[in-house]
């Protein structure tokens, strides 16, 4: 069928084509269409009876002559070429060259769609990878084939956090050489692209790096194939050649917005904020894509990154992204613009792979410890800073006092550190233990006593 | 001849005549196994348990003749199910590391045999009843599997095998019915997962589900064939409830069904269960315990089925006289998959995109839980576990108020307590349980009559702190009497050293009933002790630099469970932690009296 033209389009509106009379078509078929112009469309069969077919078309219907539109049905999915050249290249969306190089010659094509992993071929992630950010490494680490998004807001670096986790990431004891990444821009500017791509030239990666863009002007359903073809790039690189592959999606705000939007043409019923039921199950086949295989080298580590539509946490977008994920990276609005850099809430950040990716096999046996002092200190010391607020600092307890300088110390010294700064994991420990040595020793309940007699060191702090 | 007529997602309707609602159907080249949701003369309409991508209208279609079901027998525990009880072990070793459609493969293994003992109390000619039991295999070494007559079988024994080994679908033993027809039994049976497995009675539960966690066991306990939520936003820690429940709880069996959630979680507990010990019975956790599996990435079809398959698998073993427990993470899932399968039928929804039965699915599923007595005359109980993710942590939503309205327990999981890591982030406040008496008589039997005027005391002050605390978040500690410092520092103390619980520390992960009423007991005494001395004039601020407080909250990881005595000896020697005080406020005499 393939090989068939066919003009039997019945209706059009709103992205959707419906062709009368083509029996037969599979469901989830790729389309090529050639309007009156002679330009060509991308499209996907998504509902088939031998009456009527439904055709999303990626480019939109405006101005399509329903007598001078040419269909043809692919017989196949979208798919995308995969060969070791996919390495250093730029596609855009659908995973068509976009750097002016000539297509991706190989004999291998893979459904961009997958198919689903099965989880008793899963082995779970445990190998602690250093960011080189205190705030991450220290209190929410991440684990090699973990998913931790950074969620953000208009106007907060999450770009400059993102490519600075890129830059810096490594396994201790592991050749660079076995990092690729997998970049996938979606509805971004073309500005914060070309920030990325610097970004990662200056570190010199740009041979061990992929990218998908669809920037903010293209066509917007085409964004519900990026990701899925970002994924069928670092699945291939993961799984085939053995690589560890980082993927850093930006912006999944503007996957779900694209994924309404057809939702709504579509006509499905919304779950809430217009958002589809399914969103959450969409989500998901994207997100799960990421993971280590069992006796398997390679491995697929995910960091997507989103704007929370007016910050708030609990928008559909960052709620089910959190539901999904494993923790995520959580940017505060109040340390930007107090001028901390990495701006990161840790209270309401959360790695949920921590636990297994550290301590005495992997970095330090007090580090559970420390991270968990960390998380009760601060919360204390915030509270402390709310006391103060109303009552003033002059009529706070010595011992509250001491927790007030902590929570500065805290923000500035040990989240706040340079974009240029690698601190290692021991390094953000130790820092870690000397801010928690301007603490009374009686309250710092989570480590041990032999920890603290190895580590406390009130005098040094008061230094 | 049947065949497909259109494809819309996981939808598809059929030329079909003669389907019944909820028959299962193959659709396809590839054989895709559906259900079907719709009739309407002779076309069907069913919706695919898998994708149904390259499916083209005019593919041939089968009916298969009966709803979806599960087979039962030995060789289910141990092991990982899809939604529709497909082996993923044995589908890994078909098709590789993903799934791939049209995949057959039998629930429980074929080929493999198992010793098979029959029951010394029957023998040919007896007459037999639905539900008896007719002999047993040792599937693990804790968990004798009963082979049960069906629950659709009974009449006169003709045959019943020897003692040996035999295959899963082997026959073993004839009955004559009443009606004169002949049935084949083998070691394994069918049921269908919509419909509950029949029993003589509901009884009374009476025993408490001890879980080892400490503010459910003291303070909200759950009993063996109750019925139990855990809501919680996302992050707060359901999921590691669950797996705690799941390791340490008293049960016999333990189902686990995640639905919709991470393939990472299951992965995880595919990985430790092995290694742990059940420390009731001194076996590897992971002979107890069977996993179904519909992960978030998997198709959403097979997500409404798999609680249901979990749940007949969990009374199934019921009916063999076990306490069951079964989890399900999340509910909220499920009644998702339900949403998009009323959606695309057109049912009107009521209450965001919700379909105006969800009320009475919740109500139908838990009812499956209970206590019972057995067709076979024993008792067996399902304990229903569900965790419930609500759309931004918001209680009010549409599943999280119906089910809270059909469970007796509710463990409420707050973001606050989660962000400030005091975990298990459980809120005191919110959380209910209907069961409290009965625990209340199980622990003074088996552990300490002190118990249930204890909680109550620790309960009011939990409460009584959160009042303090809005005082001292408004106008500083200072404005808080003596008496009142004291009982803030002691509700803190409670939280600390009782209520917070690290799943991951080995020797907190779990606290025997014991342990959980010695900490308790020895943090009131604190409590009171110091509230004497308060009372008597010795300011609070000295009450507070004792070390004592610094030193209880390490009691937990301190005195594992083989050290119960080594606390119990430490809180015995609480009055001398305030010796010094008293010897400095009442250096005359005694302050106590
Ligand atoms: N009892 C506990 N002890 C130690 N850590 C805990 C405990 N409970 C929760 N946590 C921490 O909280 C994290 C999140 O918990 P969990 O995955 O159970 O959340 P959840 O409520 O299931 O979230 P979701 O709805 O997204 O699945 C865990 O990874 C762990 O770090
Ligand atoms: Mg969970």
């Amino acid at each position: 069928m393939k090989n068939l033209e066919f003009r039997t389009a019945a209706s059009a509106r709103g992205g959707l084509v419906v062709m009368a009379k083509v029996p037969g078509v599979a469901a989830g078929t790729r389309v090529s269409l050639r309007d009156h112009a002679g330009r060509g469309r991308n499209g996907l069969v998504i509902r088939t009876s031998d009456d009527a077919v439904l055709v999303e078309v990626f480019e939109g219907t405006d101005d399509l002559d329903l007598e001078r539109t040419w269909v043809r049905f692919l017989d196949e999915p979208y798919s995308l070429p995969v060969s070791r050249d996919i390495l250093g290249r730029v596609f855009n969306g659908v995973g068509q060259p976009r750097d002016g190089r000539p297509p991706i010659v190989s004999g291998q094509r893979r459904d961009i769609n997958g198919a689903p992993l099965n989880p008793a071929a899963r082995a779970y992630p445990r190998e602690f990878i250093q960011t080189g950010l205190s705030a991450v490494d220290g209190m929410n680490s991440l684990t090699r084939g973990q998913k931790l998004p950074i969620f953000s807001g208009g106007g907060l670096p999450h770009n400059r956090v993102a490519a600075q986790i890129v830059r810096q990431a490594r396994l201790l004891g592991a050749a660079t050489t076995e990092f690729v990444v997998v970049f996938a821009a979606f509805g971004v500017s073309s500005q914060d692209a070309r920030y990325f791509q610097e970004s990662f030239e200056e570190s010199g990666a740009l041979e061990r790096l992929v990218m998908f863009l669809n920037l903010a002007d293209e066509p917007v359903i085409e964004r519900l194939l990026t990701p899925r073809a970002a994924f069928t790039a670092a699945e291939y690189l993961a799984y085939e050649l053995d690589y560890h592959v980082l993927v850093v999606m930006t912006d999944m705000t503007a996957y779900a917005e694209a994924l309404r939007e057809v939702a709504v043409l579509r006509g499905d019923v919304p779950a809430r904020k217009g958002y589809p039921g399914y969103l959450y199950s969409d989500l998901a086949e994207i997100y799960e894509r990421a993971g280590r295989i069992r006796d398997r080298r390679g491995s697929i580590t995910l960091i997507p990154v989103l704007s929370m539509p007016s910050d708030d946490i609990t928008h559909p977008i960052p709620d089910l992204t959190g539901y999904i994920t494993e923790g995520q990276i959580v940017l505060s609005r109040e340390l930007h613009a107090q001028g901390v850099y990495p701006p990161v809430a840790v209270l309401p950040s959360l790695s949920r792979l921590m636990k297994d990716g550290i301590g005495g096999d992997f970095t330090r046996p007090d580090h559970p410890h420390v991270a968990s002092q960390l998380f009760a200190s601060y919360a204390r010391a915030l509270e402390v800073r709310g006391l103060a607020a109303i009552i003033g600092a002059e009529d706070l307890s010595e011992s509250d006092r001491r927790y007030l300088a902590f929570a500065e110390a805290f923000e500035h010294r040990f989240v706040g550190q340079g974009e240029d700064e690698e601190r290692d994991v021991y390094a953000s420990l130790d820092l870690a233990w000397e801010l928690l040595s301007m603490l009374p020793a009686g309250t710092l309940t989570r480590v041990s006593e032999d920890e603290l007699a190895k580590y406390h060191k009130p005098a040094e702090a008061a230094r | 001849m049947a065949k497909v007529l259109e494809i819309n997602g996981p939808l598809v309707r059929l030329e079909l005549p003669g389907a019944v609602l909820g028959e299962q159907v193959s659709v396809g080249a590839l054989g895709l196994v559906g259900e079907v949701i719709g009739r309407d003369g002779d076309t069907a309409l069913a919706q695919l348990y898998e994708d149904s991508a390259g499916l083209a209208p005019g593919e041939a279609a089968a009916g298969l003749g009966h709803p979806l079901s599960v087979e039962l027998g030995p060789g289910l525990l141990g092991g990982i199910f899809d939604g529709i009880q497909r082996p993923l072990e044995a589908v890994r070793q078909v098709s590789g590391d993903r799934i791939s459609r049209g995949i057959r493969v039998p629930s429980l293994a074929r080929g493999r045999r198992w010793a098979f003992a029959p029951a010394p109390d029957r023998s040919a000619e007896m007459v037999i009843n639905a539900g008896d039991i007719l002999g047993s295999v040792q599937e693990t070494a804790s968990i004798a599997h009963r082979i049960l007559v069906p629950p659709d079988v009974s009449g006169e024994l003709l045959e019943l095998a020897p003692a040996g080994d035999y295959e899963v679908d082997a026959t073993i033993a004839r009955v004559r019915s009443h009606d004169g027809s002949i049935r084949k039994l083998t070691l394994c049976q069918r049921w269908p997962v919509r419909i509950p497995r029949p029993f003589r009675r509901r009884d009374h539960a009476v025993q408490p589900l001890v879980t080892g966690q400490r503010i459910l066991d003291t303070f909200y306990p759950l009993l063996k064939g109750g019925k139990a939520a855990i809501p919680g936003p996302f992050g707060a820690g359901k999921t590691m409830l669950q797996h705690q429940i799941a390791r340490w709880c008293n049960a016999e069996i333990v189902i686990y069904v995640g639905c919709g959630e991470r393939g990472n979680e299951l992965t995880d507990i595919l990985e430790s269960l092995p290694k742990l010990t059940d420390p009731h019975s001194g076996r590897p956790l992971m002979e107890r315990t069977l996993l179904i599996a519909n992960t978030s990435n998997m198709p959403v079809v097979a997500r409404e089925a798999s609680v249901y398959v979990g749940i007949t698998i969990a009374e199934y073993f019921r009916d063999q006289g076990y306490d069951v427990v079964m989890v399900a993470d999340s509910t909220s899932r499920w009644a998702e998959a339900l949403r998009e399968v009323a959606g695309r039928l057109g049912q009107m929804p009521v209450e965001e995109g919700y379909p105006a039965y969800l009320g009475s699915r919740l109500a139908a599923f838990y009812e499956r839980a209970g206590r019972v007595e057995t067709l076979a005359g024993g008792s067996g109980s399902v304990t229903l576990i569900g965790a419930v993710s609500p759309p931004g942590g918001d209680f009010s939503e549409p599943v999280t108020s119906h089910t809270k309205e059909i469970i007796q327990t509710f463990w409420a999981l707050s973001k606050e307590l989660a962000d400030a890591r005091h975990y298990p982030a459980i809120d005191w406040l919110e959380s209910f349980s209907g069961y409290i008496g009965q625990a209340a008589r199980w622990w003074a039997d088996n552990v300490d009559p002190g118990w249930a005027p204890a909680r109550a005391r620790a309960l009011a002050m939990l409460s009584e702190s959160e009042e303090l605390r809005r005082i001292v978040n408004l106008v500083g500690v200072d404005a808080l009497s003596s008496e009142q410092r004291w009982s803030l520092e002691a509700a803190e103390l409670i939280k600390e050293a009782l209520l917070q619980q690290s799943a991951t520390d080995e020797v907190d992960s779990y606290a025997s009933p014991a342990k959980q009423y010695l900490l308790l007991a020895g943090l009131l005494d604190i409590y009171d002790r110091g509230m004497r001395l308060v009372g008597q004039g010795v300011p609070a601020r000295r009450l507070l630099e004792l070390p004592v407080l610094g030193e209880a909250r390490r009691w937990k990881t301190r005195y594992g469970d083989a050290d119960i005595a080594g606390l119990r000896e430490r809180v015995a020697r609480l009055v001398e932690d305030f010796m010094p005080l008293e010897a400095e406020y009442f250096p005359a005499g005694p302050g106590e009296g």
